[in-house]
Parts: C-alpha cells; structure tokens; sequence
C-alpha cells in the first residue's frame, strides 16, 4: 500500500516538475550566500528581488548556498527548472556559474563582484564600494580624537584591499597624523571573532571602528564602549544607534530590475557593470548629528562630487609603503589597477597577509 | 602602544568574557564524560540554547525567562541522545553527531524569524567599581552574572566529583558501570541525569553568545566553538580546573593575536590565527603529563554502551 502511495507521489513531483518546467513565462533565479534576514550582504541582494518582483517579473530564490560544490547544483537546478535569467551573488560562486553557463547557453547568467565572463551569456556586475569608504575615512579622519582608526578586515583580496586604501587616503587628506591600524579575521560572518576584534581595537586606542565583514556585532561592540562606528552593506543604525556614523547601502534594486527587463524583452547584453554612488548602486544611510552640521554638510558636498566625477577615490600621487609612486600626480587610478590592488597606500600600518 | 597596567587588567577582563562560554559548555560536557557517556553533541546543544534564548528574550522581553528557557532547551534536546544512547543503547559517537547535525539544522528553522533583530542589552554587575579600580576593576566587575557563575563553575565541578557523595557515584558509573550496578546503583538513571546536565550547561553557553556576548541571533553563530570544547576536555584529562585553565590559554591567545595584529607585529597572521588551537593543546599536554593522574581522572568506560542483564 505505502509503495503505491509513493509511486503516486513521485509521479506527482514530476507531473508538477513538469508543469513548471513547461511554462513559458519568464522567470528570475537568485542564489544567494548567506540568509535573506542577515541585514548585510544578502539582506539587500533580496530587497533588489523584490524590486524585481514588484516590477511584475516572476522570481525564485535560494538563500544560504555555500560556496563550492552545492553552489553549482543548486544553479544548475535553477537553470533546469526554466529560469530564464539567473544571479548568482557572491564571489565564491564565479566558476560554477561559468560552469553552468557553458551547458545552458539559452540562460542568461549575471555574477556579483567577479571578473570571469566565459560564455557569452555570462555578465558581471558589481559596486564601487571604494566611493562609501572614501566618505567613511573623510569623516573618520575628523572624528577621531585619538588619530587611530580600526579596520577589521575579512579576506585579503583586492576588494577589501581597495576599501582600506580608499579609507586610509581620505582619511589623511583631512587628518595627517591617521593610522589604520588592522585586523584580518578570515570570515565574512563569525559575530563572536568580528566582536572581539573590534574590542582589539578599541583597547588598542581605535575611536572609529569599520569593518568589511558581514554581522552587525562590530558595531554593536562599538556602541558598547561608546565609540564611533560604520554600517557595511546595509543600514544598521538601530543595532548601534549612538555609535553608528553612517552606512554604506548596497542598492542592487535598480540595475536587478533593468537587466531582468532586458532579458525578457530580448535586450539583454553580456557587460561587465561597475556603478558606484554616481548610479546609485553604492548609496549612503542617514549621517548622525552627531557628526555636527559642518561636517555632514562637507561629507555631502563630497558625496555629490564623486558621484559628479569631479573628484576620483584614488587622485594621485598616491605611494605605495616602501614609497613607490602608484598613481602619478594628477592622475587618476584606473578600473584595471583597482581592479587587482594588492598592495597597501603609504601609512597603513601592517603586511598584506600572503 | 600602551602597554600600562590598566590595560593589561582590561585584557584579561575580554579574555576572561571570551572563555565563558568554552568553560560552560566543557564543564557539562565533562559531568557527562566522567559519568561514562560520550556525547559529540556539544555543539549542536549550544546552538539550540543560543536560539531558545534568544527567541525567548524577544518574545517575553525577559532574560531570565530566556536564561532558564536555553537551559531547558538544551536538556530537551539531550534527552533525544539520553533516549537514543542509554534505553535504545545506539552508538554514543554517531548519535552525538547526529544530534550536532539536527541542532544546527532546527536552529537555523526555528531561527528564520529572529534574525537581523537587535539584542536587548544584558545587565552587568558593579560597573561603577570596574571603573573605579585600575587594573583589578575590568577584571573582577562589570561583568554579567552569567560570567561569575562560569568562572566558579569548574571550582564546584571539582568540589561535587571529589567530595560528594553523589560525585563519587558519577565516577563509578563511568569507571565499571558492571560494578556499580551491582552495588544497586541505577547506572542509567545517572547517566540519564549527566546527560540533562550537560545539555543544560551546553544551552547556557549558546545563550551567552546569543544574549550576552554579541547579543544576536545568527545561523551557526557558536562557529564550532563546541568542538574546542570538546577537545578541551579531552586534553584536560577530565580534570575540571585544567579545562578552567585551557579554556583561558584559548581565550587568551585568541584575543592576544588579535591585538597583536593591531600592534602591527611582524608575523604571519596565519601562523597567528593558529596559534590558539597549538598553545591550548601544548599547555594541557605539559600540565597532564602525569600518566597515574590520567589514569585516575579517565573514565574507563567512555563512549561503551552499558545494559543491564536482567
């Protein structure tokens, strides 16, 4: 009897498997590295789905694929159950999604924050974060009172790299006597290490204290001890309300909505996208009075120049720590030098672990 | 870089808040080691006391009703294992990870709506004395109640395994279950009783990393912090004031390298980063060195399944 049910059931699943697979509307996947309510990195890949959805566009998603082997299942599952446009969105997921892509040419495939475009039907897009942590060092710069700024860093890729760079260069352009001091924690998410870092720090004389990890606790460790604190990725101000600064937002919302409408009206382009505050795609949370009038006023002039282009992140000159020039007076960095920046500016204290 | 006596005091007052939930969870687990059982379950256990009180502070807006809640959640989900190990007699070292396995598994369900929601902040004892005192102050106050009961934690632990009567019993039970049995004692009822222990010390050190320690709920936020237990108890040769001790060198040099990177100290921040899990096991090895201690503190019978003939 109970093997009759299950042969019932099963062809059930593929009558149903089947009905999906056979409908003609256009479907959005996302694939998502961490929880859709970690209030971070994936919280806001998720309100850019919505936007998406709210568009009229049918979507799906699966949240918490580790990177590796389940990645490439879970986006070949996708890409089977007739999804006609997918996003994978973490670093980690660029081979696989290269991987799938070749056997499913008919799909499009759009990866976050990688450089492999492999098959045609492959695009990349990402944010210049870097725009958010020049504003952070300005504003970090003239905060501190103890000229000692802490970083906990995640991975040493070019990525992180290029935030602490940006940070420290804006920082000492109003405030000379900066130091960046750093701690590199190997997560992006371990809330116990992120908060105990930050403590480092603080013992270790930082008043502002930033991070390029995914939790909340380094800015809820800051509002502990009463000092000046950043958001990463998404607005948390409620989680340090006194210490918190400012936030740097990720707002995929707009370019999620553009591509997928692309695809389905048969527009879509393999690119390589890299907006930043001047798109939208990299946005600033409320600044606290606390910073006084003067100083958000600034920090907004500046906001509005880099988004302008009036004024680059990297200006030259900018040295390297041993002194050698890396950007040449009046010069700007380039998209490909930013791209692979390896190498720390002059007055970050510390070694790029290797 | 200061390097002032307050300082030193502040630092030992964050490695001694980073050890607690280490101290807890490997003091359970040793009452439930010495009575004979081996339950890997650790970390699957403080992971469902970090969402059970977590969940519970923001639905009744009480912490103690979330402290006592993770501690029965923990003993709840132990008595799955007690049940599975001690009256069906399965494998204690599968079960154990398999309970690990379940416990990561419902937390991250029953934690679905918790997430990204700010915790409330814990109450500290004597703050205004932590200020007051340099150097002693940041050490012994300011501190939650959580802290001073895991700190006097191993003490009683030693007290009750050496000096009590019902101490002695555990140890029997552990050592020749055949015996004790015979001496009319009812070896799986306690086991049954160490086991619920443990999961009631393995529950309130999740909910100190959920309520207290970076108060939060996230998936898998214990970050294998269950397994240093584990082995914690392990390399302390079930001796409680050795795991008081391992737990310290842990925290110690965790934060330790942190602040070292902070310094800018020119070494591998990889070498550094394992330097925690090297010097733990260094330490505990040199200090329990003595093989007839051993042999007194091990329970003979760890991880065998007992039944009674009847």
């Amino acid at each position: 009897m109970y093997k009759n049910f299950f042969k019932y059931l099963i062809s059930a699943i593929f009558l149903l498997g089947f009905s999906v697979n056979s409908n003609a509307d256009f479907k959005v996947g996302f694939v998502y590295v961490g929880p859709t309510g970690d209030h971070g990195w994936t919280f806001q890949h998720h309100e850019g789905r919505n936007a998406v959805e709210a568009a009229g566009i049918k979507t799906t998603f699966v949240e918490s694929v580790p990177e590796g082997a389940d990645a490439e299942r879970v986006i070949r599952q996708l890409a089977q159950s007739g999804h006609d446009l997918i996003f994978t969105t973490s670093f980690g997921y660029m081979d696989p999604t290269n991987k799938v892509a070749k056997d499913f040419p008919n799909v499009k495939f759009e990866h976050a924050t990688g450089y492999k475009r492999e098959h045609s039907n492959v695009s990349t897009y990402s944010a210049r974060f870097y725009e958010g942590r020049t504003l952070l060092g300005h504003i970090a710069g003239k905060m501190t009172k103890t000229n000692t700024i802490g970083y906990i860093a995640s991975f040493p890729i070019p990525e992180v790299i290029r935030g602490i760079n940006a940070m420290t260069l804006a920082a000492q352009k109003v405030n000379p006597n900066i130091k960046t001091k750093i701690v590199w924690v190997f997560t992006w998410y371990d809330p116990g290490k992120e908060a105990e870092a930050a403590q480092a720090l603080i013992d270790q004389g930082a008043d502002v204290i930033m991070q390029h990890t995914d939790s909340t606790a380094p800015v809820q460790t800051a509002e502990k001890a009463g000092v000046w604190s950043f958001g990463q990725a998404s607005d948390m101000q409620r989680f340090a309300p006194k210490s918190i600064l400012t936030s740097i937002i990720d707002d995929w919302a707009p370019y999620y909505v553009e591509r997928a409408i692309a695809a389905r009206d048969g527009t879509w382009n393999q690119q390589d996208t890299w907006h930043g505050l001047k798109e939208g795609m990299v946005a600033m949370g409320p600044y606290n009075s606390a910073m006084g009038a003067d100083l958000v006023n600034e920090v907004e002039q500046l906001q509005k120049d880099l988004a302008s282009g009036k004024v680059h992140s990297f200006t030259g000159p900018i040295y390297d720590q041993k002194g050698n020039i890396l950007v040449a007076e009046g010069k700007v960095a380039d998209d490909g030098m930013l791209a692979g920046m390896s190498v720390y500016v002059k007055g970050v204290e510390g070694d790029i672990p290797k | 870089m200061s390097l002032d006596i307050s300082f030193i005091g502040i630092l030992i007052g964050s490695i001694m808040a980073s050890s607690v939930p280490l101290i807890l969870a490997a003091s359970g687990e040793l009452i439930t080691e010495r009575s004979g059982v081996l339950n890997l379950g650790v970390e699957g256990m403080m992971i469902i006391g970090a969402i059970s009180g977590f969940a519970l502070m923001v639905i009744t807006d009480n912490l103690f009703i979330a402290i006592v809640g993770s501690m029965l959640s923990g003993v709840i989900i132990s008595i799955i294992f007690g049940f599975l190990t001690q009256s069906l007699l399965t494998n204690h070292v599968a079960t154990g990870l398999a309970l690990t396995i379940f416990g990561i598994g419902l937390s991250a369900m029953l934690g679905k709506n918790f997430v990204g929601i700010p915790g409330k902040e814990f109450p500290i004892l004597f703050s205004s004395l932590r200020e007051s005192i340099p150097f002693f102050g940041p050490i012994l106050f300011g501190h939650s109640i959580v802290l001073y009961f895991a700190f006097a934690l191993p003490f009683l632990t030693n007290y009750f395994l050496k000096k009590t009567k019902l101490g002695l019993i555990v140890r029997a039970v552990g050592d020749s279950p055949v015996s004790a049995s015979n001496q009319g004692i009812n070896v799986i009822l306690v086991r049954y009783c160490c086991i619920l222990y443990g999961g009631a010390m393995c529950g309130l050190a999740g909910a100190y990393l959920s309520l207290i320690y970076t108060p939060q709920w996230i998936e898998n936020m214990t970050a294998g912090r269950g397994w240093i237990a584990l082995a914690l108890v392990v390399f302390a040769t079930w001796s409680p004031i050795k795991v008081l001790i391992g737990a310290l060198i842990f925290g110690g040099i965790t934060i330790l390298q942190l602040h070292m990177q902070a310094i800018g100290f020119r070494i591998p921040v990889q070498f550094l980063s394992a330097l925690p899990y090297l010097m733990t096991i260094i330490v505990l090895v040199v200090i329990s060195r003595d093989s007839r201690k051993i042999k007194l503190n091990t329970p003979s019978s760890l991880g065998r399944i007992f039944y009674k003939e009847k």
